[in-house]
């Protein structure tokens, strides 16, 4: 087997591995180091798909900026957990719903069942790009393209989401001030 | 060869991996952690199917604007976990019932 192939298993694996084992632990802190982990294997898959700037931007903003955010509410928001976390006495799996394992299971099979399946019938603009080799290779500089067509081909949404973002930064620093200042 | 089915089914087990959180956890942040995986699943599918689409590179530009979204909702939705905590010294969504003081 190819080691491309190899190293895509091995970043999957530890993926899904980890986000299972996420959903399923019982200690809070645990469970966001995992996420930490589950967010990197993902950066990782995303270079297999040759998207290098998504993966970037994926360690940057979610490992640098969302889990630092969920670790601080974490602190701030569960001390009896912290004391749990000191103490070492916490169950280490939480007993598994079981309607929620049912629907969660039931959704894998359907969509993995479509993923299956596509194989066999892929949409024919991913056929039509085979058929005429226009498909991104690894050595194409991917970064100038998205740069170019964020700014001529995708302008609007661009700045539509630029605004939504300082409305959630606003907001955010509205949501958490402090009551009584002006 | 990574073929495309590869990629979805590693998204598919990723959402559900999110759905169960969302669903079975009693902790909102590790809902919104759900919430998160399910999210990095559609990306990865919209990244998967980018690579086809060397003309316009919409997939990616896309997965961009995701990770953005998805950034700004857990600034708010932070916020607000911790002015539910102030309030109710819980974050067990099963205990929050009022919406209003």
């Amino acid at each position: 087997m190819e080691m491309q192939v190899l190293a895509f298993y091995a970043f999957s694996a530890i993926a899904v591995g980890s986000s299972i084992l996420l959903v399923s632990i019982g200690n809070m802190a645990r469970a966001l180091f995992l996420f930490f982990i589950v967010l990197f294997s993902v950066a990782g898959l995303y270079v297999f798909a040759l998207a290098d700037f998504v993966a970037i931007t994926q360690i940057l903003v979610y490992v640098g900026g969302v889990l630092v955010l969920m670790l601080f509410a974490f602190m701030l928001s569960s001390r009896e957990l912290l004391n749990q976390l000191q103490n070492g006495t916490s169950q280490f799996l939480a007993l598994p719903a079981w309607q929620a394992l049912f629907i969660a299971v039931s959704f894998l099979a359907v969509l993995v069942y479509t993923a299956i399946h596509i194989g066999t019938a892929e949409p024919g603009w991913i056929t039509a790009a085979k058929e005429a080799d226009a498909t991104i290779r690894p050595m194409d500089n991917t970064i100038q393209h998205i740069g170019a067509q964020l700014m001529t081909h995708y302008l609007l949404p661009f700045e539509v989401i630029s605004v939504l973002l300082m409305m959630a930064l606003i907001g955010a620093a509205h949501l958490t001030r402090k009551e009584g200042g002006t | 060869m990574i073929t495309l089915t590869h990629f979805l089914v590693v998204g598919a087990c990723l959402f559900s991996a999110g759905l169960y959180a969302v669903l079975a956890r009693r902790n909102a942040v590790l809902v919104l952690v759900g919430i998160e995986l399910m999210i990095n699943a559609a990306i990865l599918n919209l990244v998967a199917f980018s690579r086809y689409d060397k003309a316009g590179y919409g997939g990616q530009v896309f997965a961009l604007f995701a990770i953005v979204l998805a950034a700004a909702g857990v600034a708010v939705a932070l916020a607000i976990v911790l002015n539910v905590y102030k309030f109710y010294k819980t974050i067990n969504p099963e205990d929050i019932r009022n919406l209003k003081d």
